[in-house]
Parts: C-alpha cells; structure tokens; sequence
C-alpha cells in the first residue's frame, strides 16, 4: 500500500457510525454512499443508490452474511449487494460502487482517488 | 407477420357464445397459430367470472370479473363481435349467418351457447321485479330492483339458489328461500345434511320455506307481490328471483338438425362432437351420455377435449366427478359421490353433533372396503382426504368412522399420501396430478415453492395447498432429501423453536441467540433470521426495538418507524383507535401535512396517511402529533394495525351493542403487539356486518346477547372468510379468548405468516384451536393470558421514546456531514397534491462511476 494519507477523504467521526448499520455520506462529487460498521472493527462502503429500487436508500439495509460474503439487502427490494465488492448477490447485472473505508484517528475515511 | 405454413390457408374455426366454458376453447385453441378463430357472442361483452357472480354486490365489477378484455384477443388474433346472436346453421355450405344478417364461414363450428335459468310457467311470472340470476345484465336488473324494495324471495333452494339468496341478503334485503322439495340442496346432500343446512342458514337471518308450491304471483299489500301456495298461505315480497335449475340453450341445434337428447340439450361423443362432424358442443349446452354438467370443470374439460381433437390429438371426455366443497353464506358444505347411498348393498356412518351444527356422513360399499360418497355439512376438513379415497379407490381403514369422528375420540387415521395412485388429481383447479408433481421433483424441484412453480399446483383456489405440501414433503423424504424447517441458515430451529428458546432461556438479545444457538460458521445473522428474532424478543420482553442491540434487527419500516415508499421517503400514520378522531386533532394532522407539504389519504383501517415525509422531517412531525396526543400507529411493524370500526349502538338505528366504544378498547389493549405478521381486527354492532368483521384476523359481530368472535379471516391476496369460533360472548369473556388466541399465535405461527394461514396449517384446524383456546386442552391459557398482561403493562409508544432520545435523533438524517437532502426525492403535482415524479419526469440523475472498484479490503479501526 502506498497511498498517502492525503489520498483519504475524512467523512465524518466514528461515533457517527452504528454498529451492525449503515450512514449515509455526501461525497464532494454529490455522490452518495452509504457506511457501515461490522462488529465493532470492520467498516464498509459502497454508492447509496439502489439500482434496482432507484432511490438513494442502501445505507437503511439490513446486514447479513451468506456463505462468508458481507452483504446489505436493499430495503426495497431486498437485493443483496457485497459489502466487498458491490456486485449484487441476486442479479449479474446490478452492481455498485465499492469503496476502501478505514478508521483512522476516530476519523471515517475513504479513499476516493480510487474513483 | 408469422412464417407461412405448408397449409396456406388456415382453418376457420367459429364459436358461438363467450362465457367461461367458450373462453376456454378460445384459450387452447389459441396456443395454435394455424387457426383462424372467431367468437360470435350474443352478449355485449366478452367472457366473465360467472362463479363468482355474486362477488358483483361485495363491490366488484364488471372489470373484476372478466376473463379476458379485447386487447388481450387482439394480441392472441383472435377476431371477436359481440351483440351478435347466431341466428342460423347452414350445415352444407358450413356458413353460420347473425341475427343482423352477417354470415360466417367455418371449417369447424363449436357452439358453447351455455345455459339459460329456468323460470317454472307460474301465473305472475312476468311482471315486474320477477329476475333471474345469471348475467351481469342480470344482476344490475337485480340491484335496481333492490334498491325499491324490502323483501326478497329466491324460487328454487339449489346451490344456486342458495348463492342467490346470499346475493340478497348482501343487498340489506329481508331474504326468503321458496323450495318445492322437502330439503334444500337436494341433489348434493341427504335428509338430515339439508336439515341442518336449512337451520344454520336460518340462523343467519334467511327464511327458508319447503314443499312450496307456487300456484299464483299477483299484487301484494304490504310489498310488489303475493305468492300464493298450493297449500293455502302466502308470502309477500318486492323482488322475486328464479333459479330453479338450468336448460341448455340448444335451439340453433334443434332447429338445424343436430341430435338433441329427450329433455333438451345437443348430443355429442367423448371428442365433444355432435352428431355434425364439423360441429362441437361443449359446456352447459352440450349432453353427454345423456347427463348435462352444470359445473366450470367439467366444461373446461369439454373445452379442452374439443380443441384436441380439432387439433388431431387424442383427448376424451368420458364425464366427470360431481362432488363439490363450498361456503354458502359461510356454512362449510361438502358432497362427495354417491351422497345418498344408492349404491346396492352400501353402507352409511353418520356422526352429528347438534351443538356445534357439524354433520357427517359416509357411504362405503358393502365390503366396506371404498368410500363411495360423503355429506358434510358445517365442517369440510376432511373432504379433501375423503375425496382422494373416493377417487382412487384407495382401501378403507378397518373402522372408516374414525375418518369422520372428532379427533379428540382416539386417533385419527391419516391418509397416507404413499397409498395414492400417480393419477390422483391434487390440484384440481389446474388438474395437476401427483404424477406431475413427482416429474417436477425429478427434474430438480426440491421445496413445495418450487414444485409450485414447475406444475401451477395451488395456484387456483389454493385449497389443495396442505395436501401439496404433504405429497410434496413425502417424496423428498423418499429422495433421502431433509425436509428443513429452519428458518434459515444461521440457525437450525424453526421459528416456534426459536421462541421457546428465547422464552425458556432468558435471553434478551440476537447477540446471545446467535451466539449459544446459531449455527458454527456465521455470527451475523442475515435479512430472514434477523427481523424475526427482533420481533420474538419484543413479544417475549417488550423493550423499546430501537435500543442499540436490537436496532440493527430490524426492517427499515422498523428502524425508521414509518412505511419507506418507492422513493426512500416515509409514510406517518398516527393511531386513531377505532377509526375515532377528535375535530382538534384532525385540524393538528392537517396543519402539519400542510406545512410539510405531504399528500393525504385516508386508509383501508379508518385512519390517515401522511405520504412524502424526508427521513430528516419525521422527528418534528412525531413531535407535532405526540404534543397535540396522538401516539404511533404501528403502520410500519409486523403488530396490530387497525381495530376498524362502525359506531354501533351509540348512533346507529340498528345496532344492538356499543361497538366503537369495544373497538378502541381492544384497540388500546393490543397497540404494539409484535407478532409473526401484521394482525387487523373490526368490530361490528350488529348484524349488517359494515365493518367487515369477517375479513379481519379477529373479527367481532354485536349480537343481541353479547358478541360474536371470529378469527382468521383475511382479505388481501387471499381473502378468507373468518371461521365463527364462539357465540354470544360477555366482554371478559371475548377478550380473554382473544388474548390466548393472539399470544398462541405469536408463539406458534412461522415467520410472516398470517393468522389466516396459520390456522389452516394447524393439525386439527378450527376444532383443535377450540380446544386450546376454550377448553385449555394443552393447559397453556393461564400462561398465555400472563404474558399477554405483560406485553400489556409495557407499552411504550416508540416515537414518543424515540423523540425523548438525542442519540436517536442523530439517526434520521440522510447525510452524516451534511444536510443537505436527497436530490432524487422530487414531486409532481396532481389532483391538487403531491405525487413521486416518475423516472420520465426527474431532473435528477444518480451519480455513479463506471470504473468501481472491485477488489477493495476494509481497513481495521487504528486510533
């Protein structure tokens, strides 16, 4: 790993996070994604909009795990996507974005020169 | 355009008459495209549900009825006119020519002309608000009539008869059945099954009047008519309806030569040909080994066995099974073969129980080895398994009673789903066999779900579904395939297991569960185990379901505490127990959706809908609603919705107990219930029933001693009738049966299931429910009532919680570092209110790279 710490983008504090849910962020390129925090160690993010539902809705999933894959399933529709990857577990087709996370100094941040 | 065929020209095929049985020859006909098909029919408009014609006056339409629109023939091109009577058969020239003179050209004719009702030559038949009932033309002429009168009387106690008379009854009509035989439903039923029939409907508030003979109708006093009787009396009336058996409508065939049997209707063969080997007959028009059949399985039968044949195939109709399962205005009634043991030589049981109005009859043969027939009135559960041994033949069990005796008399024998044929029907709506459900496993079908799917089994009335899943269960058993319960894959216990588990060892969060009961790999748990586990926990220990350990268990509906629409925004539903709101609040609620711009309307549960609120607005509105004394109204939570309502005894003329006044009651006494499914209840004041009552997971009917409670009726997808499960109940009383009846619910019922399928999934169905909830049969009530009492006493309302709760207050916002609002939540106006824009509409455009990532780590926490 060779990213400076500059290439990550501070979201907001970890206390900001819910443990075992999901936030939702403004990116500075108006993009949403939705953070979520695993137990208690592990932070999560992928692009906030539903691409089957089409709504910004992700961050209000529920989180589950299948077969040791990390997933949110959509609360409209109910479509799974990785926490790790953002493809969906239910449709080829579907994907979203995938973010790496991090905590760093109590801080949320990821990283966006990846983008 | 299709590809030419090797036959240029395609065959033309005519049929006269669209009602269900011609609708379906158009639909197997149709799968072929090498036929040019036309519809003649003499109505004005194209195939409808006449089965559920009486459904017309519960407020469905004429829409709601039919089987196909004329889009849909367009597109399977099928060329159709309507208001076009078939007027004359040229057999030669094989042309048929319309009333208006148009003429049609035909290789093969089927004439599906139906039936008409037959009105028995009375003087007085003629005159005004004199009906018959079997069109829609037919059942507005009905409503027109009804709407000037008071009394109504049905000629002819049938089954039609009986379903007409029920139409009436729907109609607020004063109802009278006029039978000239001794019983009702004569054909289908014996003596003492018709006698108990007549009593129970009786007790429904129809008069029933046998061995009438109607000699006059002429001008009443005090109503339209007079009916004078053989014997002597009379009966008054407004509106006389006929429905006194069917006649064939074969006059096209009699007046152009086809064979027509002695007593009307058109003879054909097992290919459904008449004695014109360019025509077919199919449905009520058409005589079969001397027999009409008045039913739609049998027509469709018909039908399909004359599309085969034109089609070159094999298919022959060589009669059909009578028996029939039904609810006439709620009495269960069930015949099955040879109801009155005509066979030589065969035998009857009988069992009656004049307490709770159940009758039961068996016929068997004189070795005493096959069920010949069956009468069953007031209680068909055990018609399904007595018509699989009628059926197939299949060898009685050496006493055949106990097949009919209350299982609380020893054990009862169940039919072994091994012991029947391959042949044997299990679906008959969609005449699915146990054969097909067998290929359907083999060729990988591995849970009743999807054996659905492969074969349509169940997907009609869905009455075969317990029988499905038996026969379904059974051969993966034999396959060595476990039939798994579990409710998922992070435990192995189903959800009643996971409740006793909860409730035995004391455990308080998903966490514990998880981790002393799930299974090795997983200690997340996922979307299926999660929200049921929340949902034991709150009806187990009641704690507010947003605390930090259970919130993230929950729906979004849940962790919200609103209803999310399409758009990511939130419905807000305050609780209006009852249906009762006070003009102050009702100006609150108007101002705030007002000010918050929200679109308004009022719900199916007598309450208000507040559409459109940002996750971001519903902590302030929750404060406005709470401050003016409204509280939460569980719209979001799989708990009591609604105890619907009408005002009963304080306003109404007719209503015999104060039904408002015990809706808000039991409204307040079960707000906040979790339970497997959502539950709604009404409570009617009287009779009329105008709260609906019997489509409600409990519903209650003021009688003039107390209430009437029934329990699992449904509407929705799948509407049910609830079941009457007790009468003439004081107040203690009836709340205490619900409290058991509810709280063994919660505990039992898998997850999302719905009381109604719930208790037609139980061993033993309503009687077994009986006996735990009246009698105490498994000694549970003392401890159902207890923890029902503290479900109770630890009502909280969420949002008032919620709003108290600065922690909680951070979640309902859409950006953690920023407040700004979601962009794609954008609205149009219509009808004066705010609607979602449609995709067409919307300026906004999710942003979203193309080049995601895909291999991406998350990082641990480092401070």
């Amino acid at each position: 790993m060779t990213e400076l710490n500059n290439d990550w983008q501070t979201i907001c504090h970890e206390d900001d996070l819910i443990t075992h849910s999901g936030v939702c962020a403004l990116l500075t390129n108006d993009e949403q994604i939705a953070i979520f925090k695993v137990n208690d160690t592990e932070v999560y993010s992928i692009g906030n909009w539903d691409p089957a539902g089409k709504a910004n809705v992700l961050y209000r999933g529920i989180i589950g795990d299948h077969k040791n894959e990390l997933y949110v399933a959509s609360p409209l529709y109910k479509q799974r996507f990785s926490l790790n990857s953002g493809q969906c577990l239910d449709d080829d087709s579907l994907s979203v974005n995938c973010y790496p996370t991090r905590i760093y100094q109590k801080q949320v941040q990821i990283l966006t020169s990846a983008a | 355009m299709k590809s030419q065929t090797s036959t240029s020209i395609k065959q033309k095929i005519v049929v006269v008459g669209n009602g269900m049985v011609g609708h379906h020859f158009v639909e197997q006909l149709s799968k072929n495209d090498t036929f040019n098909i036309t519809v003649l029919s003499a109505e004005s408009r194209l195939a409808y549900d006449r089965v559920h014609l009486s459904e017309y006056f519960g407020g469905k339409t004429a829409d709601d009825l039919a089987l196909t629109t004329p889009e849909n023939y367009l597109a399977l091109g099928v060329n159709f006119k309507l208001d076009a009577k078939v007027s004359q058969i040229d057999k030669d020239a094989k042309v048929v020519t319309t009333e208006n003179g148009d003429t049609y050209a035909y290789d093969k004719l089927v004439l599906a002309t139906g039936s008409y009702p037959f009105v028995p030559p009375i003087p007085g038949n003629e005159r005004e608000h004199c009906l018959v009932y079997r069109t829609i033309d037919d059942l507005d002429a009905i409503q027109a009539s009804a709407n000037k009168g008071k009394v109504g009387v049905v000629v002819g106690g049938g089954l039609l008869g009986l379903e007409a008379a029920n139409a009436l009854k729907q109609l607020g009509l004063e109802t009278h059945v006029v039978e000239f035989a001794p019983q009702l439903m004569g054909v289908q039923l014996d003596k003492s099954g018709g006698q108990l029939l007549r009593s129970m409907i009786e007790e429904l508030g129809v008069t029933v009047h046998t061995e009438k003979a109607t000699n006059i109708i002429t001008d009443g006093q005090s109503s339209v008519h007079r009916m004078e009787f053989a014997d002597g009396s009379y009966l008054e009336t407004d509106l006389i309806l006929f429905s006194a058996g069917i006649r064939p409508f074969d006059n096209l065939a009699r007046e152009f030569d086809l064979a027509i049997g002695e007593r009307g209707g058109i003879v054909v063969d097992n290919f459904c040909k008449t004695s014109d080997d360019n025509i077919y007959a199919i449905g009520e028009c058409a005589l079969w080994n001397n027999f009409i059949y008045g039913l739609v399985a049998p027509g469709y039968n018909m039908a399909k066995t004359a599309a085969s044949h034109i089609t070159g195939g094999e298919l022959q109709f060589t009669g059909a099974d009578m028996s029939t399962k039904l609810k006439l205005m709620g009495v269960e009634v069930g015949s099955i073969g040879d109801a009155h043991a005509k066979t030589a030589g065969a035998q009857c049981y009988i069992y009656e129980n004049q307490p709770d109005n159940i009758y039961k009859k068996i016929v068997v043969s004189q070795d005493g080895k096959t069920l010949l027939g069956a009468v069953l009135v007031g209680d068909t559960s055990e018609y399904d398994s007595l018509l699989q041994y009628a059926l197939n033949g299949i060898e009685l069990p050496k006493s055949p009673d106990a097949l009919i005796l209350p299982s609380s008399s020893g054990e009862k024998p169940t039919l072994g789903v091994d012991a029947l044929p391959d042949s044997a029907t299990i679906c008959s709506c969609l005449n699915v066999t146990k054969g097909d459900i067998i290929a359907a496993i083999n060729c990988g079908a591995v849970d009743v779900g999807e054996v659905k799917s492969a074969t349509k089994a169940s997907t009609g009335c869905g009455g075969c579904t317990a029988l499905l899943k038996n026969v379904t269960d059974n051969e993966l058993a034999k396959r060595g395939v476990e039939v798994s319960t579990d409710i998922c894959q992070h435990f192995a216990y189903s959800r009643t297991e996971l409740f006793h588990i909860v409730k035995a060892e004391k455990i308080k969060s998903f966490t514990d569960l998880i981790n002393k009961h799930g299974n090795e790999h997983s200690k997340l748990g996922c979307e299926i185990c999660k929200p049921a586990v929340g949902s034991i926990l709150s009806s187990v220990w009641n704690d507010y379901i947003l605390q930090n350990d259970h919130l993230p268990l929950q729906d979004t509906n849940d962790t919200y505490l609103g209803n999310m629409q399409k758009d990511g925004t939130y419905s807000v539903v305050p609780r209006m127990p009852g249906g009762e709101i006070t003009p102050d609040k009702l100006i609150v609620i108007g101002e705030i959706a007002k000010e918050y711009n929200l679109y308004t309307k009022i719900t199916g549960g007598q309450r208000i809908d507040l559409f459109g609120a940002r996750i971001d607005q519903l902590p302030a509105i929750w404060e406005r609603l709470i401050a003016a004394g409204m509280e939460t109204g569980h719209a979001y939570g799989k708990s009591l919705r609604t105890v619907k309502s009408c005002v009963g005894s304080t306003w109404c003329r007719y209503g015999v107990q104060d039904s408002m006044t015990m809706a808000i009651f039991l409204e307040n006494r079960y707000k906040g219930l979790r339970s497997p499914h959502k539950i709604k209840f009404a409570v009617s004041g009287c009779t009329r029933e105008c709260a609906e009552a019997q489509s409600k997971d409990i519903g209650i009917i003021a009688t003039e001693n107390g209430w009437n409670l029934y329990v699992s009726g449904n509407g929705g997808m799948k509407p049910r009738h609830g079941d009457l499960f007790a009468t003439d109940l004081d107040d203690e009383t009836l709340v205490k049966y619900i409290d058991r009846y509810l709280m063994f619910y919660v505990r039992t019922a898998d997850r999302l299931q719905r009381t109604s399928v719930w208790l037609e999934g139980l061993e033993g169905g309503l009687e077994y429910m009986k006996s735990v909830v009246i009698d105490d049969h498994l000694q549970v009530c003392n401890e159902l009532e207890k923890q029902m009492a503290d479900v109770i006493a630890t009502y909280q309302c969420e949002w008032k919680t919620t709003i108290e709760s600065p922690e909680q207050l951070k979640r309902f916002r859409q950006f953690v570092n920023s407040t700004a609002v979601d962009e794609n939540i954008e609205f149009v106006t219509e009808r004066e209110q705010i609607r979602p824009a449609r995709d067409t509409e919307k300026t906004y455009q999710a942003v979203n790279y193309s080049n995601a990532n895909t291999h991406i780590h998350s990082i641990e926490v480092t401070s």
